[in-house]
């Protein structure tokens, strides 16, 4: 690998642009391929360069049989993205496991008092309003939204961009009832059965969780069991 | 895909800094194997790396190879699946195969 090759993917993961690699398993040439344009010492014909964005979007490396060779295109993405809704006791868990299973973290909560305590030193805070918040974060088909606030003004808000966006996954806090009560809230708001049915609600895998830090193990691992068996990004 | 960015940024780290760099990556697997495609190991002209090709089984001859690479220049394919024998020593006690790419970073 070159060194101007190396440096460019650096450059484009910070600046969080999509890029993937193309190497020919042989020679050991390179080429980069971006969403808009590719280029390098590796020539690509349009079935690779095709290959090579496909495999950006499912975030998936694959190796391509090509008439020069085999290339491997390996895609480098920016982090899939965690939202989470309410700076509250399993939040503090829940940001750490995200980011250790690799997500960007954001956590939403309009309350000063909450958001500014320590545990969440390090992180992403956002402390708008959460629908203001999830509207400018935009969730999209690689991001996962989690509420934890239990108080339905600032819930049922974020719920309402996320049931709007292609987010993965959509989790919110609370227990049965709980849960009852908020999808009779979001159904009077218009939302259909089938848009709900994207809520998970009670949260998190069945698995007994007890502690913040448990119940935050289960949400991940929910999270983690729909990324990667719908195989999105 | 975790992970990767700070083996990238430790080799141009490791490179900036003089030393010999290879770079190895997972390209395809077979069966059961204990990390994704698109895994990476960055190893250094001492044979101090980071990352991960494998849970363990096989770092030691990517190492081997990578130093061998470091040195020559020359990139290479490597092909690792319970085999023969020997396969505790160089082979995936999982049963899956693995096929790995190691290339010197110029």
């Amino acid at each position: 690998m070159i060194r101007a090759v190396l440096d460019d993917l650096i450059s484009a993961r910070a600046a969080g642009t999509p890029v993937a690699l193309a190497t020919h398993l042989e020679t050991g040439t390179q080429a980069l391929v971006f969403a808009d344009r590719s280029g390098g010492e590796l020539d690509l014909d349009a079935d690779t360069v095709a290959a090579a964005r496909k495999a950006m979007v499912s975030d998936r490396g694959a190796t391509v049989d090509t008439p020069a060779g085999r290339v491997f295109v390996h895609p480098f993405c920016p982090p899939a993205r965690l939202i989470v809704v309410g700076a509250v006791h399993i939040a503090e868990p829940l940001v750490r496991i995200g980011a250790l299973a690799g997500y960007g973290v954001t956590l939403v909560d309009p309350r000063r008092a909450f958001a500014s305590r320590r545990p969440f030193e390090g992180f992403s805070v956002v402390d708008d309003w959460p629908d203001d918040a999830l509207e400018r974060l935009a969730p999209d088909p690689r991001t996962a939204v989690v509420t934890l606030t239990h108080d339905p003004k600032l819930d049922d808000a974020a719920l309402g961009v996320a049931l709007r966006s292609p987010a993965f996954y959509i989790g919110s806090l609370g227990s049965r009832k709980t849960h009852a009560a908020r999808l009779h809230r979001l159904r009077k708001l218009g939302f259909a059965d089938e848009d709900l049915a994207r809520v998970h609600g009670p949260v998190g895998l069945d698995i007994g969780a007890l502690s913040p830090a448990e119940i935050a193990v289960s949400i991940i691992a929910e999270i983690t069991r729909t990324r990667r068996r719908a195989a999105v990004g | 895909m975790t992970g990767t960015e700070d083996i990238l940024l430790c080799a141009a780290a490791w490179r900036k800094a003089g030393k010999g760099v290879a770079l190895a990556t997972v390209v395809s697997t077979w069966g059961s194997s204990p990390r994704p495609v698109g895994s990476q190991l960055a190893v250094d002209d001492r044979g101090d790396f980071v990352g991960s090709v494998s849970g363990g089984c096989i770092e030691g001859a990517v190492i081997k190879e990578a130093l061998d690479a470091i040195e020559t220049g020359r990139p290479r394919l490597l092909d690792f699946g319970v085999t023969n024998e020997q396969a505790w020593e160089v082979g995936l006690a999982c049963g899956g195969k693995v096929q790995v790419f190691v290339e010197r970073i110029e």
